[in-house]
């Protein structure tokens, strides 16, 4: 197994009475882009807070780059850039004062790439911080930290703001940085987004990760859709185990199947003769829904809060 | 214009406890004269001799108004309060116009009120209501507690009326300058700028060339000769100018686009200079705009009172009030009322301490300190810079105030050595105010929920300083004051020990505050 750059094991955060985080696992390998889900209040940001320093954990066990977030705080920074989802500047500084700012702070700026990723996603950095909308806000924060000279990128919903152009920008050069064999924790309400560049995902629920590992894994635990055209339908598929849900119309077939019963189904289907067979692999709206939907169990809920 | 009345229902609304502490503020500004004039001189002889010493002097007359009926409790108030009475309604009228017009509309909520059936001009026009109603009260409650206090009616009302107006005028002044400017503090400098330039030209229109008063909406105000022969017609001056500046406003209104403004907002550099690479350079560039603002008053305050001269004497008289707080139980008038002021003027810079060693807290609050401390940048040297500016910061702003207090008196007096005598007390304080702002920054890392309560100690330390005696406050209460406990230069001699211990004090506060920031949460 690769070397975890972040290892989060059974961590606790109270806010008073709230427990925003309830032993919390999370493990990000070297040179993946991991993929952290959850909706609003789960404690994505909690976590990420934890992470850089500026919250102290109440328990458990953290740690980045092998040290201790909270007390090795600035050396460890040195090695990574955060973009934080809601970006406030300082309203009398430029965005290329920001930029310079936060760089030199993280010890070191590549001038090259500064000018190259300010004309990619077209910020003009001579505008006061009280002047720019809240998508080039994001862009300040996204340039200083894609510019500056490090190993580890922290993103707590990065793109909320930008307009898709400036979005398939940021995967390109996510997929940049990943290729030079860096990693990134990436938080995002976006599933097609995750999809996209994520090698591994977590899915955290009421401070607790309900879900991890890489999206092919992740696909076994839920159901495949499967529409077929058949010769004959064959009896007693609704018996076959792991398949759900059958639909019969005529000679059509509509079926949910766990992915990893898929075989006996085909072998079931094969019997009746298949003309036709579409079938649609979980996407990760499924996987999400299947933790966050109508399934939510109030026994649970009621726990949770 | 349809909307226009619900829009003031939801303004008046939203602004009834601001209008009515501004107006409480400014109508004790002026009860406040006639109560301490009349506290001041137990004989009229006396006010009369105090009246002379202060229609001679240029500076007082620079500073306040044309002095007339000086020997009046009237007289005194209009001239010690129309200036800045006016100053008061026009500020007031700018915050109250801009945080509805031009705040709005920098923030987009504007844009969502727009987007319901909503007139063009209707939140304009509210905004402009809504500053008028203001206004009314405020002059309201100036002329009425004048009446209370038993002052002739007529002169009384004339005072809350020509307030009313002028309030009005720079209103209209203020409406004007939202629709130039893009962002709502570049609109407040703008007409800060306009009610600083009608206080200069009435300032060297009294002393010297009474035309350029009259250009002035201050010198308008007190062209009217409240408690001097009353008349009433300058009052058309600012009520007419108050038309013709809502009609630039409109016009201007009509000719920009929503969301800009007639002044382009200008770039600034797209890279950042050598001084911003540390925690102290941020923490500079960021509290500079705030220091320059407070040296530069702090030194005019200390200039204009150092050019009272000797002419104190005069001033100060001889009530028992002025023996125990004024010359604090001295015989030696000069040397007692300069070290009370000098006491003064270091609990005003104390302002400056307390806000400074608060910033870290705003930029908490607003989230920006975030993203620095994600960076190499450690807490300590972040919190560091802040507190230097702190600390380097008020000894230079008392440095200034005492030099602009010494160098003022030694030109009015001729007396060179004063510049050293009055200039190092004020030097003396920097223990006592920075054990206020060690205070602000120990609730700041230990409850930065309560930081706010570190203005407390300024508030006890000036009810301390004036009414201490006066209302005989128990000594644990005098005590908590760090002003107390230092010597009363040049009144007397330098005492070294509270001195060291106030360091002392102020240092311990500062570093548990920075001990315990270290160790919390960032919000």
């Amino acid at each position: 197994m690769a070397e975890a750059v972040i290892d989060v094991r059974g961590l606790v955060k109270t806010f008073g009475q709230q427990r925003a985080l309830d032993g919390l696992d999370l493990s990000v390998r070297l040179g993946e882009v991991h993929g952290f889900l959850g909706p609003n209040g789960a404690g994505k940001s909690t976590t990420i807070r934890v992470l850089l320093g500026l919250l102290r954990k109440d328990a458990g066990e953290v740690t980045l780059f092998g040290g201790d977030p909270w007390r090795d705080a600035a050396p460890l920074h040195r090695r990574l850039a955060y973009v934080p989802g809601d970006v406030n500047l300082w309203p009398n500084l430029t965005g290329g004062e920001v930029i310079d700012l936060l760089g030199r702070l993280r010890g070191g700026l590549d001038q090259a790439r500064r000018g190259a990723l300010l004309e990619r996603f077209e910020l003009d950095p001579t505008k006061k911080g009280r002047s720019y909308s809240k998508g080039n806000r994001q862009k300040v924060a996204l340039v200083a930290a894609l510019a500056s000279d490090v190993e580890l990128l922290v993103l707590d919903e990065p793109t909320s703001g930008l307009d898709p152009l400036m979005e398939s920008v940021f995967r390109d050069c996510i997929d940049d940085f990943r290729a030079d064999g860096h990693t990134v924790l990436l938080s995002s309400h976006i599933l097609a987004e995750v999809e996209r560049l994520c090698d591994r995902v977590s899915i955290i629920r009421a401070g607790r990760c309900v879900e991890s590992g890489s999206l092919a894994e992740l696909r076994h635990l839920t159901r495949t859709s499967i529409a077929a055209d058949l010769d004959t339908v064959p009896d007693g598929l609704a018996e076959l185990p792991g398949v759900h849900d059958v639909e019969v119309d005529g000679r059509r077939v509509h079926l949910e199947v766990d992915t990893t019963k898929l075989d006996g189904l085909l072998d079931a289907l094969q019997t009746g003769g298949v003309r036709s067979l579409l079938s649609q692999p979980p996407t990760l709206e499924d996987l999400f829904l299947r933790h966050y939907g109508d399934r939510i169990d109030p026994a649970e809920e009621v726990l949770a809060k | 214009m349809t909307g226009t009345v619900e829009l003031l229902r939801a303004f008046v609304r939203r602004d009834r406890w601001l209008y009515l502490w501004w107006g409480i503020a400014v109508a004790l500004l002026y009860v406040s004269q006639a109560w301490s004039v009349d506290g001041l001189y137990t004989t009229q002889a006396e006010f009369d001799k105090a009246a002379a010493g202060m229609e001679s002097n240029a500076a007082l007359i620079a500073m306040t108004g044309p002095a007339r009926a000086l020997n009046t409790t009237g007289g005194q108030v209009t001239w010690q309060a129309a200036a800045f009475g006016v100053i008061c309604a026009g500020l007031m009228s700018m915050l109250v116009v801009g945080r509805h017009t031009r705040a709005e509309e920098e923030s987009g909520r504007d844009e969502l009120l727009r987007a319901a059936p909503v007139g063009r001009y209707a939140p304009m026009t509210a905004a402009l209501l809504d500053a008028m109603i203001a206004n009314i009260v405020l002059g309201v409650l100036v002329g009425g507690s004048l009446v209370a206090y038993g002052l002739a009616v007529a002169d009384s009302v004339a005072l809350g009326v020509g307030l009313i107006f002028s309030g009005w005028f720079f209103a209209g002044v203020a409406l004007v300058t939202m629709q130039l400017t893009t962002s709502t503090r570049a609109a407040y400098g703008l007409t800060g700028a306009v009610i600083g330039i009608a206080y200069v030209l009435r300032a060297i229109g009294d002393v010297s060339a009474p035309a350029l008063s009259w250009l002035s909406p201050i010198g308008w105000y007190q062209a009217m000769h409240a408690f001097s022969g009353l008349r009433w017609w300058p009052a058309v001056l600012p009520a007419a100018g108050a038309v013709v500046v809502v009609a630039v406003a409109r016009s201007v209104f009509d000719r920009r686009d929503f969301g800009s403004g007639v002044l382009p907002a200008r770039p600034g550099p797209g890279r950042a200079g050598a001084g911003l690479t540390s925690g102290f350079g941020l923490a500079w560039r960021l509290q500079r705009p705030a220091f320059a603002g407070w040296a530069f008053g702090l030194l005019l305050c200390g200039v204009s009172f150092g050019s009272l001269g000797d002419d104190v004497t005069d001033i100060v008289g001889d009530s028992s009030y002025s023996h125990d707080v004024i010359l604090q139980g001295s015989s030696n008038v000069v040397d007692g009322f300069y070290a009370t002021l000098i006491v003064m003027l270091a609990l005003l810079a104390g302002g400056f301490a307390i806000s400074s060693a608060l910033r870290p807290h705003t930029e908490e609050d607003a989230g920006r300190v975030e993203s620095l401390l994600t960076t190499a940048l450690p807490r300590s040297t972040w919190l560091g810079g802040h507190v230097a500016v702190t600390g380097l910061g008020t000894i230079v702003v008392l440095a200034l105030t005492g030099l602009g207090l010494g160098a003022s008196y030694a030109v009015v007096t001729g007396d060179t050595g004063a510049l050293l005598r009055l200039s190092v007390p004020l030097l003396t304080f920097t223990p006592a105010v920075l054990t206020l702002s060690g205070l602000a920054r120990l609730l700041h890392g230990a409850a930065p929920r309560a930081s706010a309560l570190a203005w407390l100690g300024l508030a006890l330390s000036a009810v301390v300083l004036f009414f201490g005696d006066v209302l005989n406050l128990p000594p644990w209460i005098q005590d908590a004051s760090p002003f107390e406990h230092l010597a009363l230069m040049p009144l007397q001699d330098f005492r070294l020990t509270p001195f060291l211990v106030l360091c002392g004090v102020a240092v311990a506060f500062s570093a548990a505050g920075q001990v315990a920031f270290r160790r919390r949460d960032i919000a």
